[in-house]
């Protein structure tokens, strides 16, 4: 039944990315702004602009610059982008990677945090800290990521300057690593003089990314654990002699988990959206930071390669999430 | 809705009374931040102490007035061309309460219209719309608003309208579901068995059961708007450089951080105070409009 | 000899409500009683009271609770929840809700096992799988890999109360552990927690308001009313000669194979209005006077 559903959602992965490609090519077509016209030096005569136009495909009818484009897709090649003269996969493939990275560093702070708030916020249940514990959580979720980052940067930027606020290493680092997962290559490799490098410039980004996330997850699992706590094999478990810290994390968790994975992992989804903006505020080189970039400079090729791949994201994490839950949850599993 | 031109004016003071103590501490504070926001953008050439495009190079980059080096005169200081921050910050409120105000009443009335239509037909209409919405949702808003702002054009215009194009969803989506849910209700059936065409359902029935969760959304929505609105701004595809916003005086202040921080932590303070105002008074509006609890 | 399990005088109440007003009762080990009552009478308190179970919003008035000679309310917590679950146990009231979904009914048996007794984890999925089959589970090593909802209710309740006397208990508090299966499950139920407490040597305090059970299974009986106890003997002696009118009552109200169905009636209104005002006056005692 359940991997019914899975393989439901798989069939339709197609079509919504179909979808999607044709949303963006059509946006970037029907409305004013022209790539040429950003990227021409003054003084150029109209042959030059014609020809630069043919070169990019941009004087074909949008019908045909759209099945050739998908054509090329499909064949692996997202063609070359017009700002920064340069494989539109080729700079997908190099920044993607730092990326990943933020928003994986992101997550698992966000899960430490979150996890660890609801388990003091249940373990102070009907004391009055528990309020606190709620209000905290409160505000942490009223502000989002983008204004956490400005927060951050400006506390522990600048106020106290502890920390970096820009890039992704510092320069003068050679890091000299095989791929561009600077983080995993150098943990794995044991060169942690520069994984402390890498995290030092990461630690504030990923905070501003993980704190509202991690008030979400802690809400969630917070009033899962309350539930679960209250069910009948968690008050029979008390008359077995368990304590409660055990009760709560052998038996009240595992369950509380299912629901908090199911309602918060579709909120991953903003995690990622959400690099886009503190990738700029901190100058750190992932896909969001390039966004920008290419939006302003009308980069098509760019764009959609860009949107795509964030598409192809999102789905891949909503239905990694819908997995997680069908393992976490035994009675999901059969039929 | 008959009943209520019948009651009294006494009984519906008194529910209105009641409803008013539901929403409790956040809706007063909430509704307090809001009208407060409201008040400095109407207000703003009577409020703001200079013009905010007036540069006055001699004195840029002065500390708030209290520091040391500060000047009376620029009460918060001023900015790197020597603009008074207070006067950029009080009118940036006014870009912020226009966008808020258009782009979720026009969010709202799209997302209405087009989930109404998704819960209360069914079958191929809905289907077709879910799929939008799926599509959708596929998207990252933020960098879908980046490239529609983009593709469009500066102004506040192309704001509007990339607020309005991203966000609609969550109306839709939320306005589908509880139709559905609606329509499964007695009250509905009853509707329908006395012969009620479907619009008539929809438009006396359907709709005013939405309402509290239609004003939720709607406080809500504002609140994002500012914030898009603000990241539109700090990415610098916005309106035109000279229209003061709390997103524009970020992204300077960004520049000269390590100078001058207030002027990048003032328009912060801004935006986290109406951000919060609006989501309490969106939370505030649901306790005190809830027909559950209203019963 | 000391008693499994005294009781005495005590007072529990939840918030401002008594719902224990005194109560006192002994269990001898082996001893099957049954604590009988309608809802509301405070037997499912009492038995929340010895497990240590009680709402958060409960306070212990006064009395005490005695285990083979130990308080347990004067206890520390850790030494009592040594005694949780392997000398004192509880056999719940609903085999739905009673087991945790998420984990193997073999883990959950095994966890028990090793928690209290120290034992391997090989060692307690053999044991575990003994214990399935004392219980007349068939193919207990299928069982043990198995999830609570795949199996059916009668199975899961079966699965309890080989979690119950898995390290055999002094004391079992079974809980209606038979009110939410189907008749021909609750026999099968009560001879298997006959049989266990016979082998494991057990005293049980049957928790129930079927006075069939008792007169089934249960050597002598305590009736529970408003948090009072009103008779207290050998089930026989109480069956044939309930001194209380509150017993007769409750007898009358009870379907008996011998007699025809329009004899049954109810417990008179006035009586049970008369018990609560009683109860009432013991409350006001209580707070007028020292306890």
């Amino acid at each position: 039944m359940r991997w019914g559903e899975i393989i439901r959602r798989l069939v339709l992965v197609p079509p919504t990315l179909f979808g999607v490609a044709v949303i963006v090519f059509v946006l970037l077509r029907v409305v004013p702004g022209d790539p040429i016209a950003m990227m021409i030096p003054p003084g150029a005569s109209e042959a030059d602009i014609a020809r630069l136009r043919a070169l990019y495909g941009l004087d074909q009818p949008i019908l045909q610059q759209f099945s050739t484009w998908l054509g090329q897709v499909a064949s692996g090649d997202f063609g070359k982008s017009i700002s920064v003269h340069q494989g539109v996969l080729e700079l997908l493939l190099e920044r993607l990677p730092a990326t990943i990275e933020l928003a994986l560093l992101a997550t698992l702070i966000a899960v430490v945090l979150g996890v660890l708030t609801a388990l003091a916020g249940i373990l102070l249940r009907g004391r009055r800290a528990e309020w606190a514990v709620d209000g905290g959580i409160g505000v942490l979720l009223a502000i989002p990521d983008f204004l956490w980052a400005l927060i951050l940067l400006l506390v522990f930027g600048v106020l106290l300057p502890w920390l970096p606020i820009s890039g992704r290493v510092d320069p003068q680092i050679d890091v000299h690593l095989h791929s561009n997962f600077y983080l995993l290559e150098s943990l794995l490799t044991g060169r942690f003089a520069i994984a402390f490098a890498l995290l030092h410039h990461m630690i504030l980004p990923a905070l501003a990314l993980a704190l509202p996330f991690a008030a979400l997850v802690a809400r969630i699992l917070k009033a899962s654990l309350t539930e679960a706590e209250d069910q009948d094999y968690a008050q029979i478990a008390r008359a077995r002699g368990y304590s409660r810290p055990d009760i709560l994390l052998h038996e009240v968790l595992p369950n509380a988990l299912i629901p908090t994975v199911a309602l918060g992992g579709v909120q991953v989804t903003l995690l990622l959206g959400g690099t886009v903006l503190v990738e700029r505020i901190f100058s750190y080189e992932g896909i969001g930071n390039m966004a920008i970039d290419a939006v302003i400079n009308r980069d098509f090729p760019l764009i959609q390669g860009l949107v795509l791949t964030f598409a192809v994201l999102f789905i891949a994490l909503n239905l990694a999430i819908d997995l997680i839950v069908t393992v976490l949850d035994p009675r999901l599993r059969h039929g | 809705m008959a009943d209520l031109a019948l009651s009294s004016p006494v009984v519906r003071q008194s529910r209105l009374l009641a409803a008013l103590q539901r929403g409790g501490a956040r809706l007063w504070v909430g509704a307090a931040v809001v009208a407060l926001l409201v008040l400095v953008a109407v207000l703003a050439p009577v409020l703001a102490p200079h013009d905010a495009l007036e540069q006055d190079l001699m004195s840029a980059q002065l500390p708030p007035s209290w520091i040391v080096g500060g000047d009376h005169a620029y009460l918060l200081g001023t900015d790197s061309l020597g603009r008074c921050v207070l006067s950029r910050l009080i009118y940036s409120a006014r870009t912020a309460v226009m966008v808020a105000l258009v782009a979720a009443t026009l969010a709202a009335l799209i997302g209405v219209a087009l989930g109404l239509f998704a819960g209360s037909f069914g079958g191929w209409v809905d289907q077709a719309i879910s799929r939008l919405i799926d599509v959708w949702m596929a998207f990252p808003p933020v960098l879908l608003s980046i490239v529609l702002a983009a593709v469009i054009g500066a102004g506040l215009t192309s704001v509007i309208a990339a607020i309005v194009v991203v966000d609609w969803t969550r109306f839709a989506r939320v306005v589908r579901a509880e139709t559905m849910v609606q329509l499964t209700r007695d009250y509905a059936a009853a509707a329908r068995v006395i012969g009620l065409s479907r619009a008539k359902l929809l438009r006396l029935e359907i709709l005013p059961n939405l309402v509290p969760l239609l004003a939720t959304l709607l406080a809500v929505e504002m609140g994002i708007a500012i914030l898009v609105e603000v990241i539109l701004s700090f990415v610098g595809i916005s309106v035109s450089g000279d229209t003061p916003t709390w997103g524009s005086m970020i992204a300077e202040g960004r520049q000269i951080v390590y100078q001058a921080p207030w002027i990048m932590a003032l328009p912060i303070g801004c935006i986290i105070t109406s951000v919060i105002g609006f989501n309490l008074l969106g939370d505030g509006l649901r306790l005190a409009l809830d027909p559950v609890q209203r019963s | 000899m000391t008693a499994t399990l005294e009781i005495d005088g005590l007072k529990v109440a939840i918030g401002a409500a008594n719902v224990l007003r005194g109560v006192s009762l002994a269990l001898q080990p082996r001893e099957v009683r049954g604590l009988v009552g309608e809802s509301g009478a405070g037997k499912s308190m009492l038995g929340r009271a010895v497990l240590g179970l009680l709402p958060a919003n409960a306070t212990i008035i006064s009395g005490s609770i005695t285990f083979e000679g130990r308080n347990l309310l004067a206890m520390h917590e850790t030494e009592r929840r040594k005694l949780l679950g392997r000398r004192i146990a509880l056999i719940p009231q609903d085999p739905m809700t009673s087991l945790n979904p998420v984990k193997r009914v073999g883990v959950q048996i095994g966890n028990l096992l090793r928690h209290h007794l120290g034992v391997s984890k090989r060692v307690a999925l053999a044991r575990a799988s003994e214990l399935l089959a004392e219980v007349a589970i068939r193919e207990p090593a299928r069982v043990l890999s198995l999830y609570p909802h795949e199996i059916s209710g009668g199975m899961r309740q079966r699965v309890l109360i080989a979690m119950a006397f898995a390290c055999d208990p002094a004391l079992v508090i079974a809980d209606e552990p038979t009110t939410a299966l189907d008749v021909t499950v609750q026999r099968q139920v009560l001879q298997l927690v006959e049989r266990l407490r016979q082998r494991h040597g057990s005293a049980v305090l049957f928790v129930t308001h079927d006075l069939g059970v008792v007169a089934k299974i249960c050597g002598s009986m305590t009736v529970l009313h408003g948090g009072r106890v009103l008779e207290d003997g050998e089930t026989a002696d109480v069956l044939a000669r309930p001194r209380h009118a509150y017993t007769r009552a409750l007898l009358a109200a009870t379907p008996r194979a011998d007699r025809p169905a329009e004899a049954l009636r109810p417990v008179p209104p006035a009586l049970i209005e008369q018990l609560w005002s009683e109860a009432r006056r013991l409350d006001r005692l209580t707070i007028a006077g020292p306890t």
